[in-house]
Formats: structure tokens, sequence, C-alpha cells
């Protein structure tokens, strides 16, 4: 088959390997039907997961079809519709018990490694680095899908790929984050980053009820395609004088209710906290860039919340402490538990509350995942969401 | 180790205090650093200065019974009276299963292979005694009869290597409840006199061979597969070839390569580069 193949640092090829085969009785193999390039995949295409390794399959963000399924697979079944989390969880721990599911304690085949840096393992990711399992990810024509009897979610026929895919990942996680910030009528929400995961945080603030959401960008195109829907403001952080203080004067001096953080460890920023972030990740004694982590501490109200679904990965510096700590501020932060999303949302997608494919601004051949790798990372062609066709 | 934790269940009690290094280790100190300072002490120079002052730290060594290269690889030997030095690991894991099932597949002996990825095979013999294979390198295959001392059930189950065996070791099992319906708290102690002593186990360990480590992933593995039914794997899934190693092999020999790089071995990496 052909699979999109991690290189090294700005380097992705489509190469032709074998299919995969059923390897445990809870897996599925399902054949590629839609996937697409996720933000968070160019923390590993910028050379920023030590855990790659040349060859690795890429991606994990996929819907297809169910081909094959092994012995103790009974909710799926060969010619099913489905779209699949992209955190692999067995449904049976602790943690999957308590709809954790990103942190389930059984499905990471190198949990010795993320033990080493993190002390704890969490849930193995398809095509996200052999820290989080090193499983071969769904930008191929055929994905081997382990514990699929709790992943792999039937989509029903009303529903495009370009609608559903999106559950793998994005549409949960932009939720996971506004729902995180415990909504209230008249709220403000300030969401740092529009990207794919920011327009749905957006999206999502505005189905749990805020009264206005301020999208901050520095592109135009994002900024436009954030206010879609009302209710939204939008704040071009290059075009203003300092963030924090256009945001204090926005919400009446009191700084918006919840702050989500959509964009992580590699921000971009401006004026001397930028560079020092830059020059200190680039001589690797510091592994995140967190500028807008930075920023939504420092505007977030006093007792407010900030969200963090933008993924952060090591260490940071400099982080305002004492003022999160003064403000007496509540973090929600990690990897989104899909699974929980899922079926919810496909319910509002089905009654029409969202059509997710709104992101969607290309869409390529997987032969062409390269380029396409390329375009987004360099946000040229006023690039958002890429969706790549096997 | 609290002396408490062996309840007679097992051979003679032992007691660690802060050395970790052997008597003899101690000498062997001494000599080599008092050697290495005379030595330093003649050559002077920045060289000279700095082998005396590795000396001093192995005179260190010999006086507190102390190695920080020990101690920073984690071990903690135990020197029992008048035999050799031994090694004990022990770890713990919380698995959410009721303890009489957790105990019955331990109990079996034979279905260990399945978490224990390092054992062949383990053979029941009688009610207590079982014989365990274990894979060496270059297809060599090492065997050891073993006993069970003491069992209790649902509880503890405890072995102890046969009488001359290759290998000598004893170890315990043990099963709590954890709070509420959390499942079960399983500890596994092992002691040994590990290959070539205490440098053998630090080599060992430096190699990625660590014994802590493999105790660790054999209970993962126990917890996976009575939880999850089923142990994780990406031994056999396919990847893409190394680009960058086939230039530079040279595309003569591009075809083996290939194939060989065509699925996980499953063997796990060297230690993450972490948050550098």
């Amino acid at each position: 088959m052909k699979a999109v193949c991690w290189q090294g640092t700005q380097d992705v090829m489509v190469d032709t390997v074998p299919d995969p085969s059923l390897l445990n009785p809870r897996d599925a193999i399902v054949k590629t039907t839609l996937t697409a390039i996720c933000g968070s995949d160019l923390h590993l295409y910028n050379g920023h997961n030590p855990t790659m390794r040349a060859g690795d399959i890429l991606g994990h963000e996929f819907m297809g079809e169910v081909v094959d399924v092994g012995s103790r697979v009974t909710e799926v079944r060969p010619g099913d519709r489905v779209v699949v989390p992209f955190a692999i969880s067995c449904g049976h721990c602790f943690y999957c018990q308590r709809g954790l599911w990103s942190l389930c304690d059984n499905s990471n085949p190198n949990a010795w490694m993320a033990e080493e840096l993190y002390q704890d393992s969490t849930a193995g990711l398809f095509g996200y680095s052999h820290l989080f399992g090193g499983y071969a990810g769904g930008q191929a024509q055929y994905v081997r899908v382990p514990f699929a009897d709790v992943g792999a979610l039937k989509v029903p026929d009303s529903l495009t790929d370009e609608q559903a895919l999106f559950l793998s990942d994005i549409f949960p996680t932009g939720y996971q984050a506004a729902e995180q910030c415990d909504i209230q009528p008249d709220d403000t929400v300030a969401v740092w980053g529009c990207g794919p995961v920011g327009q749905f945080a957006i999206q999502s603030a505005r189905m749990l009820g805020a009264a206005r959401i301020i999208a901050i960008d520095r592109f135009p195109e994002r900024l436009a395609m954030a206010r879609r829907g009302g209710r939204v403001n939008a704040v071009n952080y290059e075009e203003v004088d300092d963030v924090v203080e256009c945001l204090r004067d926005m919400t009446g001096g009191r700084g918006p209710d919840a702050c989500i953080d959509a964009v992580g460890m590699e921000a971009h920023g401006l004026g001397p906290a930028a560079w020092y972030d830059r020059i200190k990740q680039t001589m690797h004694l510091e592994t995140d860039r967190p500028t807008a982590l930075r920023e939504a501490i420092h505007a977030c109200r006093k007792g407010g919340v900030v969200s963090i679904p933008g993924v952060y990965s090591g260490f940071i510096d400099k982080v305002p402490m004492g003022a999160a700590f003064a403000k007496s501020l509540t973090f929600r932060m990690g990897q989104t538990h899909v699974h929980r999303y899922m079926r919810p949302l496909l319910q509002r997608i089905e009654a029409g509350d969202l059509d997710p494919s709104f992101v969607i601004t290309h869409r390529y051949p997987l032969d062409e995942a390269p380029e396409a790798y390329r375009i987004f990372n360099n946000k040229q062609q006023g690039c958002v969401k890429v969706v790549l066709k096997p | 180790m609290a002396e408490e934790t062996f309840q007679g269940d097992v051979p003679e009690s032992h007691s660690i205090d802060a050395s970790n290094v052997t008597t003899s280790e101690r000498w062997l100190y001494w000599v080599a650093g008092g050697a290495a300072i005379v030595q330093g002490l003649r050559q002077r120079g920045w060289g000279g200065m700095a082998l005396a002052f590795a000396g001093t730290g192995l005179v260190y060594m010999g006086i507190t019974g102390r190695s920080p290269l020990y101690r920073a690889l984690g071990f903690h030997l135990v020197e029992t009276t008048g035999g050799p030095q031994r090694l004990v690991v022990r770890k713990t894991m919380t698995i959410g299963q009721p303890a009489h099932e957790l105990y019955r597949f331990w109990r079996k002996l034979d279905t260990l292979p399945t978490i224990m990825t390092h054992l062949e095979s383990v053979d029941v013999l009688d009610e207590k005694r079982s014989r365990w294979t274990v894979k060496g390198p270059a297809g060599s295959r090492v065997v050891w009869d073993a006993e069970i001392v003491n069992e209790d059930q649902d509880k503890l189950i405890a072995w102890q290597s046969c009488d001359g065996s290759q290998v000598d070791h004893w170890g315990v099992v043990r099963f709590a409840p954890a709070p509420g319906d959390r499942g079960t708290e399983v500890t596994i102690e092992l002691e040994y006199e590990p290959l070539g002593g205490s440098f053998g186990a630090a080599l060992a360990r430096l190699f990625g061979e660590n014994p802590e480590q493999q105790i660790e992933d054999d209970l993962r593995r126990y917890k996976q597969f009575m939880e999850a039914g089923e142990i994780p794997t990406i031994a056999g899934q396919p990847r893409g070839p190394d680009r960058l190693s086939l230039r530079r092999l040279g595309a003569g020999r591009t075809a083996a390569f290939v194939s060989s790089a065509a699925a996980e071995s499953g063997r796990p990496l060297p230690a993450a580069g972490g948050a550098s």
C-alpha cells in the first residue's frame, strides 16, 4: 500500500510499504477513505519529537471502511464505515472506565519510554512517534486499528466523509477545550490560535452558550473563518500593541472569563519574550514556546479558566505562576478524550448544528502529501486544513 | 528492603544500609584509588591532577562503601552473611482485577511466558516444582528448577530456585486489595545473584538489559493482559524504508534493507532523548 512516511525534519515521502495485518484479537483493518494532516503533525514534521524514526507512517485523523476484524471484535464488521479516535484506548482500565480515554493504561507498547519522560504513560496514539507507542498512522491506504471494538465509531450514510472525518480529533478537541471552560451565559471566551482546533473551540464555545468569543491570530483568512456564525470578535495580534491590554479593553477591564490556548508549544509572537523563547528552543534549553499560554494567564479574569488544547511536550520558561495563583485560575488541559465526545458530536452534526467540513481549505490526493505538508506548515495559500484522499 | 516484608517465606533475612559496595570491592577501591593518587601527584599538570582527583573519589568509595555510580544506576546490593553479593528488585502495580483472578493466572505457572517475554517455557513438574527455560544469546538456553516455598491463596506466592540450579534466586508475588474498586495491588520482589556481580549488573543496565526494567515490563504486560485481554504491540506492523540510510548504504544493498525495514521488529528503542 501507499503510506506517508516521516523521513526527517521537514521531510516526508509517500512510500510503498506492506499492507497491515491483524496482530491482536481486538484489532481491525480499515481501508482509509479520507485522512487529514493535523496541526500537531507539524510538531513531528518540524522535528520536535526525538522519538520519531525514519520510515514511521504518519497520521492520526482518518476514517474508512472496515475490511477485516480480529476474533474478539464484535462492535464493527467488515463493510462498516467508521471514523477512528486518534487515541488508542483499551476500554477496561481505571482511566477508560472513568471516561479519561486518552489516559489509557494499556495501549502504549512503549510505556517505559513515556514513563522516563513523564513519569506516567498515557494512551498510544496513531502515527505520533514511538513515545506514544510507535503505531503506524492513518495517512495510508490501510490502517491497523487496535481495540477497534471500543474505538471505531460507525458513521451513518447521511454524512459525507468530509463531515464525519474530524470526529477523529479536531472537533472533539475543540469541543473539550470549550467544555472545560464551564461556560456560563454572558461569558466571554478568548481563543488563542485560529487553526483547526481553535476554529472548533470557537464554534463549540458558541454552541455551549458563550455570549461572546474573541478570536486571536495573525492570519486574516483564519480570523475571517473564525467569524462565521457570529458573536465573534477578531483580534490580529500583529495589529495591536498588546494583546492582554486589548482584551482588557474589550471586556470592560475584567478580562475574558475563560481563555483557550489552542496554539501550544510552537507559538509565534512579537517582542523580546518571543525571541527569548525562540533562541532558547533553538539551543535546546527549552522545548516549548509558551507565548500564548503566558498571555492567556495574564489576560484571564480572576477566578477564570485557562483551557489548553494546544500541545506541550516538555519544559517551558517564565510562566507567570504567581499571577495564576494570585488570580485563582483553573487550568484544564490534556489530550482529548475523543471517545467521550464522538457520539454526542455525531448527533450534533446530524442535527445540523455544525458542519465540520467548513475548515477544509485544501484537498489533495495522498500522493501529494509532501506538498500538502509544506503548504500547511508554511500557512501558504490561506491553508487552514488539508485532507488527503488515498 | 524492610525486614517484615520477608515474613519468613524466604531464606534468612538480609539488611541494606546506605553502603552499596561489597567489602571486596571496597579493598579494590582503596588500592586503585591510592595508586591513582600517587601516580597523579607524580605526573603533575592537569592530567595528573585529574588522575589524583579520580583516585580521591575511589578512596572515598573505599572508605564509605558508597558508590555514586551504583546509586545513580539505582542499585541496592545486599551482602548475605558470607555469601556473594545479590541484587534485590521490587516493583508494584495496581491491576484492575480481583486478587483471585490474578492469583489463578500466576499459580498456573505455565502461562507466565505470555507476560514474561524472555521466558521460553515454564513446565510444571509437580505440585511445588517447575522447570523454567530462558532464551539466551545465540540460541543458548538457561534452564533451572524452582520450588514454591510458600503460598497463601489469593495473597502470596513465593518460590526459590532448587539447589544446584544454574540460576540462584528467590522471588515472591503478593496480592493486596487496592482501595475501592481499583482492583489489586500486585508486588513482585526478586533477589538474585547478578551474572558477573555488581559490575556485570551495571553493564547490563547500561545496555538496556536492566532487570528492574524487565520486571516492570513483565508486570505491565500482566496488567495489560488481565485488563485489556491482550498485550499491545507494533511488532509486525508496516513501516517505510529509512531513505537516508538507504542512500548511505548505496543502491546495491537497497533491496535487502527494504525487506528488513518493512516491518517493526518490536525491539524497544534506546531511551528517549527526553526533553533536552
